[in-house]
């Protein structure tokens, strides 16, 4: 496993207490947060209680991030701080905080392991404060992209978004969906659930609306070169999803004249799923969603580190062709992130993985 | 082959779209700036009658928000799913892309030169002799 | 290839239960008959009062006659308002043994006032029989209830329990709240206890809430989608809530909601069980075991990948004794026997398809 190219697409850092923001902070951001008390809050996204059985995977156990990355063979690893700031209401404190955390990724993390590569945390909510926290940081290459949250309040293919999608374009960032939630509205048209196992499941739910979204919404079209990453999305959904669109295309054309193509050949190569989590059961329906795709070019590799999405110790798999394995394992990544495929470093190890299957 | 009568010309009224049996064969025919189309009436697709459609366009687009119509009254869109038919090849219309720089000039436009949809509905040629519609069937 | 299919099965008469038609009401007015004088009034002073900002239509155009088949509208009224034309169209021309009507709109199901919603479902049930199921012996009523008013809606269950002419009880896959919620509970029992399978059909008014997790979309194309996601979450909802381990003879019908999302939607529940179990220690069983013993699926929009066989692994894993044909006549998206399957079907298999599964569920010789 060691001596191959292994890019973890989905890998979580610890989330950092808001007193460590405080060095990230001016003057008047230091003084509101010490004054309001917010060092004394969790912080916590509800999606992932910290001691939730999905939340924790035993296969990590007693490893911390450069453990992880050991453990698992990853060269590169995609990671996020997926911060509870994103849901604050007040647009700049929200963004003073998400800056912050943005900075600490930089020092606390990518400065200390290379093989950390850094997504730019942004919400959707506040597009202007978005594009200026891209432009504050395209220049630091670690960063390779943009990251919000699933379900905002608003989906992610509405023209608000368009000015981020601009800029993570220009810049070769790929732009990053994760589930999870603002609770901006109910996460689905009915309202909201009991329990949180339903919540989880109905997450990738959400994707299939996101996806859906981004096609309507004609943002392929718009930004030739955006790439489209689902961050524990699941992908067994994905085959369906791409059937009834291409049939629901060929009657409603006339509405959305820029899908110029059916959609499942639109989203090739613009969209990619992290993974994790594999939720068929065995080898033969891992297999059989790989059928009805048609290809694997869509998926990359992921750990989500430190949360439970495998079983055992390995996250690959069993049900892919094995001639697919080395584009799942980072192949794939290099066309999801512009920026990871115009790394030299990473081009000379890439030679023998043109051969996909 | 047998010559059917299917109506008189001036029975038509421009861009009428009519069913009209002709040799035990269900037709759907339409009139277009004075030239007449016959398809077999049935959808290839899911079975729709043909001629309960209305004639359409193709909608061809610059980027999210633009629209242009092209091709006024030259298709059929099925009545059932929406999917649409050229009437004078039958091809279903599956990615105006491929026609764009032709979508002014249909008369140049041949079937083989479309990336095709799935389906094609069945064209029969159609004459006007004299004043009437006229089709040749075996 | 259907050409060839067509041959085959005339040789034997196939039985075809039609599990999704609608009727219309010529006029708004054309309930009246069957309303109390006050709320005819209420009616004509205040109309409905629904959750969404505009009346009397959807707020997402459809792209071809109101969403309906082109070839359907009677000269007199909307389409599916002409039970002459149903028979002529539906019926008759495909020999349809049974056919289940689906009352959508104007019934109740999104009335926000108690009193109204209750009273319009009652109107709109008794319009059925009378306009529809006692002229046409084809056709069964589905039971509309007023679903956010559950005591009313246990009350309307109960003064039909009994009548062969209602073949199920019909809910909108947009209640208030996801159907699991005990709030709803009450009309479960009431179900269960009258022996009716419940159907879940889309209806295109909003339920208040946005259509996606995340917001509303903006076309209809986006829209028409929506309708998936929000159905699986109601079978979500009934499955992890814990619905079938109250009432284990509950038996649902999906009608329009799709059925290719089944498999993966119980790979994702069952994956995840062992983690969250703890949670919902009300399950006895893994998920995909409910969804298997509880639910039926029309076939009505199906997909249709390049490869026809693949919905025949989509189907293999719901198994082929749960699958209903359903035309959802007169709407845009009609599906033909004839033509909806793009791939050859066993003769038991198309007989439990097209009849036979229906027979089944419902209790028909």
């Amino acid at each position: 496993m060691t001596d191959m190219l292994t890019i973890d697409a989905d890998f979580h850092l610890p989330q950092a207490g808001v007193s460590d923001l405080l060095p990230y902070l001016d003057d008047y951001w230091r003084m509101q947060v010490v004054d309001r008390e917010l060092p004394s809050m969790p912080f916590r996204l509800s999606s992932y209680p910290a001691n939730a059985p999905h939340a924790r995977n035993t296969a990590f156990e007693g490893l911390d991030v450069p453990g992880a990355l050991d453990r698992f063979g990853v060269s590169v690893a995609v990671c996020s701080m997926l911060h509870g700031v994103a849901g604050l209401h007040n647009p700049d404190m929200r963004a003073a905080l998400l800056s912050a955390v943005n900075d600490l990724v930089a020092r606390d993390w990518l400065d200390a392991d290379t093989r950390l590569r850094g997504s730019i945390y942004i919400s959707g909510e506040d597009p202007e404060a978005a594009v200026a926290e891209i432009e504050r940081l395209a220049g630091d290459d670690r960063f390779v992209q943009v990251l919000m949250l699933a379900m905002q309040d608003l989906p992610h293919g509405a023209r608000r978004y368009w000015p981020i999608y601009e800029a993570a374009q220009r810049h070769g960032l790929a732009v990053a969906i994760h589930a999870g939630a603002l609770y901006r509205n109910p996460p689905s048209v009915s309202g909201w659930p009991s329990y949180q196992y339903e919540d989880y499941v109905i997450q990738s739910q959400a994707f299939e609306n996101i996806l859906v979204s981004f096609l309507g919404e004609g943002v392929f079209a718009r930004f030739p070169d955006l790439k489209v990453v689902f961050l524990e999305s699941g992908f067994g959904w994905l085959p369906t999803t791409l059937w009834r669109m291409d049939k629901t295309w060929r009657g409603t054309r006339q509405e959305v004249p820029w899908l110029d193509r059916p959609p499942s050949q639109i989203t090739a190569g613009r969209v990619f799923l992290s993974l994790q989590p594999v939720d068929m059961p065995g080898p033969d329906e891992v297999a059989q969603v790989v059928k009805h795709v048609g290809s694997t070019d869509m998926l990359l590799f992921s750990t989500d580190y430190p949360h439970r999405q495998f079983d055992g110790d390995d996250p690959m798999p069993a049900g892919f062709p094995d001639a697919a394995l080395p584009a799942i394992r980072a192949g794939n990544a290099l066309r999801a992130y512009p920026r990871l495929g115009r790394d030299p470093a990473l081009a000379a190890r890439v030679d023998f993985l043109e051969v996909t299957p | 082959m047998t010559r059917h009568v299917l109506a008189r010309v001036d029975d038509f009224t421009d861009r009428e779209v009519r069913r009209i049996e002709a040799g035990g064969k269900p037709l759907c025919v339409a009139q277009v700036d004075g030239r007449f189309y016959a398809l077999i009436d049935r959808c290839p697709h899911g079975g729709a009658p043909l001629s309960g459609g209305r004639l359409t366009g193709t909608v061809e687009s610059d980027g999210p928000g633009h629209y242009r119509l092209c091709r006024r009254d030259e298709m059929l869109k099925c009545p059932w799913h929406g999917w649409e038919f050229d009437l004078a090849t039958g091809q279903s219309w599956s990615d105006p892309k491929a026609t764009r720089t032709r979508a002014f000039a249909p008369s140049t436009v041949e079937g083989g030169d479309l990336v095709k949809g799935p389906y094609v509905a069945e064209t029969v040629p159609v004459e006007v002799d004299g004043n009437y519609v006229v089709v040749d069937l075996p | 290839m259907n050409q060839m299919l067509r041959e085959k099965e005339g040789k034997t008469r196939l039985r075809i239960v039609d599990c999704d038609i609608h009727p219309a009401q010529r006029t708004p007015q054309a309930l009246y008959p069957y309303l109390e004088k006050r709320w005819v009034d209420h009616l004509e002073t205040f109309g409905p009062f629904i959750r969404q900002a505009l009346v009397g239509q959807l707020s997402y155009p459809r792209m071809t006659a109101n969403g309906m088949r082109v070839d359907a509208k009677p000269e007199d009224g909307p389409a599916g308002s002409s039970l002459a034309m149903l028979r002529e169209q539906h019926l008759d021309r495909l020999d349809i043994e049974t056919g289940h009507l689906v009352a959508l709109g104007r019934g109740g199901m999104e009335e926000r006032n108690p009193d109204l919603s209750a009273a319009m479902s009652r109107a709109v049930n008794d319009w059925q029989l009378a306009e529809w199921v006692e002229p046409e012996p084809r056709l069964r009523a589905g039971l509309v209830i007023p679903q956010d008013n559950p005591e009313a809606a246990v009350a309307e269950i109960e003064r039909r329990a009994g009548d062969a002419r209602f073949c199920q009880v019909v809910m909108s896959t947009r209640p208030n709240e996801t159907l699991g919620a005990r709030k709803y509970w009450p009309i479960y029992r009431a179900i269960e206890a009258a022996g009716l399978p419940l159907c879940l059909h889309p209806a295109g008014y909003s339920s208040g809430k946005p259509s996606t997790g995340t917001g509303w979309p903006s076309f209809y194309f986006q829209e028409h989608y929506t309708f998936v996601p929000g159905t699986e979450a109601l079978v979500t909802s009934l499955v992890i809530e814990g619905v079938f381990e109250a009432f284990p003879k509950l038996k649902v019908a999906i009608i329009e909601g799709g059925f290719s999302w089944a498999p993966a939607l119980g790979w994702r529940m069952d994956k995840h069980f062992d983690t969250f179990h703890a949670e919902v220690p009300h399950l006895t069983r893994k998920p995909s075991e409910y969804m298997r013993e509880h639910f039926w699926w029309a076939t009505q929009p199906m997909e249709e990948p390049k490869n026809g066989r693949h919905i025949e692994d989509i189907i293999d894993w719901i198994g082929w004794d749960r699958i209903l044909y359903s035309s959802d006549y007169p709407h845009w998206d009609y599906d033909d026997p004839n033509h909806i399957f793009k791939f050859p079907l066993s003769p038991e298999r198309r007989e439990a398809v097209f009849g036979g599964n229906a027979r089944k569920l419902y209790g028909y010789a």
